[in-house]
Parts: structure tokens; sequence; C-alpha cells
């Protein structure tokens, strides 16, 4: 049992929580993930670790309301519990001065993509974000990023907020405009497979973070299971980062599918 | 178990008396005791206990064919060395209390072994009736579960005693049954026990694995609330090398750490189409099932019911899976496996059991490709028919593909169940301990001890897949060394 101690809502759909795991906040790395599990009947559903701050023995989590588990959990308020938490699980990022590191984070994509920003910035790279949401209203933690970024690109489809465009637009200009190193981009399965076509194009390494169905997360069960290339492996404790021209994303978008 | 120690035992009044009591002839004519069974009409649609355990009159007469043999062979086939004979005897005067404590004495969960061993390849192949008079064995392990059982349904339970606290922290990795015997022992000797699991429930695979018809959950509760009143702290969703490292395991004063962490790792065969959606891990099907209770309508995870579903694999987790499919509702379900019958390495009784629930068995039968759907769901696999060849270096016939010779089945849910690995994560996470090229722990076998001297490791992660009992009997042989080891070493 884990207790809420902070809850705030970065827009309609996606609420940020600050949870008490002293153990995970002291032990947790940029790229790691926690399964929480809402009640005794609840399923164990993974969540990137957005933040921890050791000192408080707290770790924050930020959750995009798409169906019945993260709802559930963003109903629970202040004071309340959740029922198991646990991690930090999955591989942590490689963070090194790599020169010139181009994050591209769609919706709540951005949540785990904050630590790796922070961790890049602080390992010496010169960091571009590109941030992208339908609609302004979704563009989230904008401010976080900025911090540690040395530029923010905001793309939304409607052009409601920053440039109107999808974000591989977004990433396509920078990459034409100067020489970028690496790429790490974190949103859902089917942008990142636009982002990795694109950046293959130009010969770009990229990381992308993968977010299959789990069931324990801790090498199990295979139900996260995604082709890299052309061998079999297990999100949970291979990934979740994988070199992104590696991976099969046909493959993953339809295993995503697997319990509509 | 010590010689000596057992012919003295075998030599008091009361023993000397029932055997005097009836004739050897007239106990080797007895039948042996059929065990209750749910028909399996009925129980392919429930989730209940499969066997019903004996009544106390069945029990007791079923004791009466144990000879109580001069040299009783049966001892040597149990891997913890129950007293067999002694527990049997025990029964066979009434005193079934008394014999649940003869099972304490060497085995810390008596009420799973009874259920769970392969009896037929371990203590009932090595009785009297087995090796001499070519009859079926004593039922051993019926019996056991029986003594088990009374003792739980008398409310009369006996919690073992516990030497005065040493105030020695001991960590344990991992709730399998290695771990809990582990523990059990330790808390016996006076040790301050925490036991760390990764998930968020108790007990290894005898929770998220072996399915509730063959073990029910609240017989492996039971077993864990008495090592809880022994003393024994449990820290669930707790990941020994993740959320808590080894360096802060000796910092926060555990003196020693036994891992006892399994063989979790689902392998796969690597053929296409295995990553399609409706082809899983038998672990992924039971944990859904087991763990996370999918099929009860309340609980949040799902799981697509098939009803045509293969399991490729003939062990105790394929026979697990098939019934458990069957039970919720596939109309076909099927086992696949490459060899014979007679090479599976499922017990025997779970065999029986599947066969009577009308599971249909493809054996000789291999599969190489599957295909799916237009929504890359699982629509039928490609069989190859497979020979027995000449036996391979573990004395099995090999089987061998004919050539050409295949066949398209229909299936919607397909679970592989071709054994596991050892788990990885103390393997990557610990340093200083050795590791084979399989993955498992190497250990002193006498004394399970691995390189880094304050940690000890058995079951799974140091065997590879295996079973319960020899688990357990790992877990207590490592609870005995560790305690010598640290007994010589106090001064540090
Ligand atoms: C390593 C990792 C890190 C993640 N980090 C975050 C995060 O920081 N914030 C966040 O909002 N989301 C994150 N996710 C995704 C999150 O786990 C899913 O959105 C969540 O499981 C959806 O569950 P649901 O019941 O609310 O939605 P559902 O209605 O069940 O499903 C919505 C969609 O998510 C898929 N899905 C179902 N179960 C899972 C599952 N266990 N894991 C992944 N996808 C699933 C479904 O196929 C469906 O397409 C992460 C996923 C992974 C694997
Ligand atoms: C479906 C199935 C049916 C079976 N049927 C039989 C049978 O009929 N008879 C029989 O004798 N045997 C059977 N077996 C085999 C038997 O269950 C195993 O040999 C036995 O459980 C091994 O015990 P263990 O304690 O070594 O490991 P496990 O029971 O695997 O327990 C290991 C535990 O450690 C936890 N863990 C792992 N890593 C960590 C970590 N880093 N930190 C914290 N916790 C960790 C795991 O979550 C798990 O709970 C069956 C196995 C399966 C899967
Ligand atoms: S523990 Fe297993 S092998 Fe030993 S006597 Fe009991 S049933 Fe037989
Ligand atoms: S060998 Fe068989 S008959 Fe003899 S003591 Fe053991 S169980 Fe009894
Ligand atoms: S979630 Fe079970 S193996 Fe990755």
């Amino acid at each position: 049992m884990n207790k809420i101690v902070g809850k705030e809502g970065l827009s309609d759909k996606v609420v940020k929580f600050e949870i008490e795991a002293p153990l995970i906040a002291k032990s947790r790395k940029p790229g790691h993930f926690v399964i929480v599990r809402v009640g005794k009947k609840g399923e164990r559903v993974p969540y990137t670790i957005a933040a921890a701050d050791p000192q408080k023995g707290t770790i924050t989590l930020v959750i995009q309301r798409v169906g019945k588990s993260s709802e559930k959990l963003c109903q629970l308020n202040i004071g309340d519990y959740v029922t198991d938490l646990v991690g930090p699980l999955g591989k942590a990022t490689h963070i090194e001065n790599f020169g010139t590191v181009l994050c591209a984070g769609g919706g709540v994509g951005v949540a785990p993509m904050l630590p790796i920003i922070e961790g890049m910035k602080k390992a010496g790279n010169k960091v571009i974000s590109v941030l992208a949401a339908r609609t302004k209203e979704l563009i989230i933690l904008e401010e976080q990023v900025r911090k540690f970024s040395d530029e923010v690109i905001i793309m939304t489809d409607d052009g409601s907020y920053g440039e109107k465009g999808l974000i591989t637009n977004g990433v396509e200009n920078v990459i034409q405009r100067e020489k970028v190193d690496l790429c790490v981009t974190i949103g859902p399965a089917i942008m990142m497979k636009f982002v990795s076509e694109l950046t293959k194009k130009y010969d770009v390494p990229t990381i992308a973070s993968l977010n299959t169905i789990m069931v324990d997360g801790t090498g199990m069960c295979g139900a996260c299971r995604v082709t890299v290339g052309g061998k079999t492996r297990f999100v949970c404790v291979d990934g979740p980062e994988f070199d992104a021209h590696q991976v099969d994303f046909d493959e993953m978008l339809m295993r995503l599918k697997a319990y509509n | 178990m010590n010689n000596e120690y057992l012919k003295a035992e075998r030599a008091q009044e009361w023993r000397e008396t029932l055997r005097k009591s009836m004739k050897n002839k007239d106990r080797t004519d007895l039948p042996r005791v059929k065990m209750p069974e749910v028909p399996p009409e009925i129980r392919c649609h429930t989730y209940d206990e499969v066997n019903l355990g004996l009544s106390l009159e069945q029990a007791i007469g079923e004791s009466h064919r144990c000879l109580d043999c001069v040299d009783p062979t049966c001892i040597t086939g149990c891997p913890v060395e129950i007293n067999i004979p002694k527990f049997i005897k025990n029964i066979e005067r009434g005193e079934i209390l008394e014999a649940a404590k003869t099972l304490k004495e060497t085995s810390a969960l008596p009420a799973v072994c009874g259920r769970v061993c392969p009896q037929e390849r371990q203590c009932e192949s090595k009785c009297f009736y087995t090796l001499k008079l070519k009859k079926e064995p004593v039922a051993i392990g019926y019996l056991e579960r029986f003594a088990a059982d009374y003792e739980r349904n008398s409310g009369q339970i006996s919690i073992p005693d516990v030497a005065p606290a040493n105030g020695i922290k001991i960590a344990v990795v991992g709730s399998g049954p290695a771990g809990l015997s582990f523990a059990g022992d330790m808390a016996k000797m006076g040790y301050d026990v925490t036991v760390f699991e990764a998930l968020h429930e108790l007990g290894g695979v005898l929770r998220y694995g072996i399915p509730e018809f063959r073990l029910p959950n609240e017989i492996v509760d039971f077993e864990i609330d008495v090592l809880k009143k022994m003393g024994v702290k449990f820290l669930t969703n707790c990941i020994v090398g993740k959320t808590i490292l080894q360096e802060d395991l000796v910092a926060e004063g555990f003196r020693g750490i036994f891992v006892g962490s399994g063989a979790g790792l689902p392998n796969f065969m690597n053929i296409p189409g295995e990553n399609l959606n409706g082809v899983m891990s038998c672990n992924e099907y039971l944990t859904r099932i087991n763990l996370m209770q999918a099929a009860d309508p309340e609980s949040d995870t799902p799981i697509h019911l098939g009803k045509k579903v293969a399991v490729i694999g003939g062990g105790n987790t394929a026979m697990d899976a098939v019934r458990t499919a069957r039970r919720l509702g596939a109309e076909k379900a099927m086992i696949v496996y490459r060899r014979s019958e007679e090479e599976m390495p499922a017990r025997i009784e779970e065999i029986k059991h599947a066969k009577e629930e009308g599971i249909e068995f493809l054996t000789l039968h291999n599969p190489i490709k599957y295909e799916s759907d237009a929504n890359g769901r699982v629509q039928r696999m490609l069989l190859q028919r497979m020979k027995l060849g000449d036996p391979d270096a573990s004395g099995r016939r090999s089987p061998v593909a004919i050539e050409g010779d295949t066949v398209w089945i229909d299936v919607d849910e397909v679970i592989v169940s071709v054994g596991v690995s050892p788990n990885p994560l103390i393997p990557q996470s610990f340093s200083g301990i050795e590791v084979t090229s399989r993955g498992t722990i190497v250990v002193n076998n006498d004394t399970m001890q691995s390189a880094v001297k304050t940690i000890f490791a058995g079951g799974d992660i140091v065997r590879g897949g295996a079973t319960v009992i020899l688990a357990m009997g790992d877990g207590r042989k490592a609870a005995k060394s560790m305690h010598e080891y640290l007994s010589s070493n106090q001064t540090e």
C-alpha cells in the first residue's frame, strides 16, 4: 500500500500524482517504470517514473486516462492508497554526452521523456525538445521541459498552439537545419513508428521507449514481447528503450490491440 | 536420515504391536485405495479441487497395507526423507495429529507435497510393493495429504517451537517453496527472517502457476500463516536487485541471504507467427488466470477465452494450462507434444485426469508455424508429424521429423509450454556469485552455499525447472548450513 501525497490535473485527460515509495525513490534512474495496481481486482499496469524525490521518499507518475485501469487510478485522491506498487523496473536510459539530442515526445509521452531530457542536459548535451499533441490543452509539462532544454518546439495538429503540423514535421525541420547525434522518441506507438521512419531516412540514431501490454513487468510472462532486429525481446526487462530503427512497429501495433 | 534413529523408532512398542496385529499376507492382499474425485463431466466446469481426499476410514484402511519394512526403501525415494512408515503407522493407530507432526519433522509443506509430488517417480517408486511384489505401491502421497488436511481442519495446529530470538537478520529472495522452507527452518532456530517477494502475492509457482483445481490457494495461505505465526516477516512488491540492492541488504545488517528466485523465464520456440495475438507463454496464461483472476468478470485483467486451444508441451505446466482452458469453456483443448506419451514429463495422475476431461493428445506432433486472421489473431497452426528415433544423451528416444508430413489445424489460442529458464534478475544484479551458461546459480551441492559465503541458493534458480519437494529440500539444507556457517563465524 502506497499513499498518494500529491495530485494535480495537467489537462483534461492527464493527471500528475506524487506517491510515497521511499525505496523506489532512492534506487530509480531515468527510464525506469513501476507497475501499479488499484483495488483487489485491479490490473497490474505500467507507468514511467517521471520524477522522484529521494529526500521526501516519493515518486511522480503522470497518467493519461485511456481506459478502465488508468481511470481507476485517476479517481484516487490525496490520502488514498494504491493497492500495490512495484519497481523500479526496466533498464535505465543510457545517458552520456552525445552532442545534440533531439527529444520527440507526443501526448503523455512527454512525462516519461522529462527525466531523460533532464539527464541528457546534465550530461552536457544540447537538448532540443519537440512536444506534440492534437490541440493546445493536451500539451503538458511544457514549463518543466523548458527548464532543461536549449530549445523547445511545440507542434499541434490544429495549430492552436506552437506550429501547426505533426511531430514529424517538427523533427524533420530540426534535422534539416542542424546535425542531430541522437533522437529519443516517446509517445503513442504509431507516432514512434513515423518518427523512426523519418530519422532512419536521415540516418539519425534513434531510441524509442515502447509501451507494450504487460502483466508482471519482471520478465516472467512474455506478454510484453516485441521483435527487435528480428529477435524476440521482452520490453519489461530488455527495454523499455530500444534502437527504434530495429523495432517491428507493425507487429507492436497489432499486439497492442490484443484485448480490444 | 540416520539409520540407527529409524531403527530405534521402529523398535518402539506401539509399532511392534501394530506389526503383530495383522499378518503381512493379509496386508498385501488389500487393494490400493482409490482417491475419490469429482466426476469429469462436473469438474470440467468448475475450479474446485479434483481430488477430494481420503476419508478417515479409507486412510486407516490404506495405512494397513504398509508393512513397516525393516529396510524402508520408500524413504530413499523421498527427497526430504520423510519418515514414511512412522507417519503411516501413526495413521493406522488413529493418531493422525502425530502423523502430521512426523511429516513436519522434515517437510515444511506436507499438504502441498501430498498433492503435487510426482510420487510415482519418488517415494512410491521405491516402495516394497513396487520393487519386490510388483503390486501397486502404498498410497504414500494420498496418506500424506490426508494427515496434513486432517490437522489443518482439526483446529489443533502445532506451530513449531521457535528458539529464543538471536537477533540475526536473514533475507530470503522469493516466496516459493524453496524460500518458504528455508524461512521456516531459520525461524525455528531463532533467526530474524524477512522474505522479499517481487509479486503482490506470496507462494511463487504455488500461487501463480499451479491452478486451484490441483492446489487450492487456501492451503498455500494456511502454510504461509504458520510461518507468520513463527515470526517470519514478508514484504511483497519488493524486487531484490531492483527495489532493494544487494549492498542495501548488507548495509541494513542482513547477515545471510538465501536466493530462491525460481525459474520464471518462459521459453519460446522462435517459430514464425509466435508473436501473434492469441499465442502466449504458459506463464502468461496461468498468471492471468491464477494470480490476476482474469476469468472472474469482476477482475480488470483481460483474458481471451479460446474455443480451440492448443497447448504446446508435455509437462505439468502444459497439463495445468490445457485443463484450465477446458474449464474456461474451450470446446477443443489439445496437447501438442513432439515425443510420445511415454516420454511426457507430467505426473501420470495429471495425464489421466486430462484425458478424462476430454483433452485431445496430439503426440508426435510439433508446431512449425502459426498463421493469423486479418486482425492479427492466430487462426491456424502447421504441425510437423514426428517419429521416435534413437535414444539421445538423456536416454529418451529423440523425436525426428517425418519429411513432408505436415498438417494444418485450426486454433484460436495457443499456449506455449516448452520449459522455463532461471529468473535472470539475481544472476544479473548480484556481484560475486557464479552463474552457469544456463543461468543457474552455482552452489556447493552439500551446503547450497554460493561463491559469496553469506549467500546461499536453492530450488529452481539452482536446478532449472524441477519440483516443489526438491526446492523445499534445498531450502532446508541451506538453512542448516547457513546456521552452521554463521555460528562458526560469530566473531566477525
Ligand atoms: C513501460 C511503460 C511505461 C508507460 N508509462 C506510462 C505513463 O507514464 N503514463 C501513462 O499514462 N501511460 C503509460 N504507459 C501506458 C499505460 O500502461 C497504458 O496506457 C495503460 O495500461 C492503459 O490501461 P487502461 O486500462 O487505462 O486502458 P485500456 O482501456 O485497457 O487500454 C487502452 C490501450 O492500452 C493498451 N493496454 C492495455 N493494457 C496495457 C498495459 N498493461 N500496458 C500497456 N498498454 C496496455 C490497450 O491495448 C489499449 O490499446 C506505459 C506503458 C509501458 C509499457
Ligand atoms: C504450472 C506449473 C505446474 C507445476 N506442477 C508441479 C507439480 O505438480 N509437482 C511439482 O513437484 N512441481 C511442479 N512444478 C514445479 C515447481 O512448482 C517448481 O519446481 C517450484 O515451485 C520451484 O520453487 P522455487 O521456490 O525454487 O521457485 P518459485 O516457486 O518459482 O518461486 C520463486 C519466487 O521468487 C520470486 N522472485 C524472483 N526473483 C525475485 C527477486 N529478485 N526479488 C524478489 N522475489 C523474486 C518470484 O516472484 C517467485 O514468487 C510446476 C511448475 C509450474 C510452473
Ligand atoms: S514429500 Fe513427496 S516424495 Fe516425500 S513422501 Fe511425501 S509425497 Fe513422497
Ligand atoms: S516400502 Fe512401502 S511398505 Fe515398506 S515401509 Fe515404505 S511404504 Fe511401507
Ligand atoms: S511483462 Fe511479463 S515478461 Fe514483460
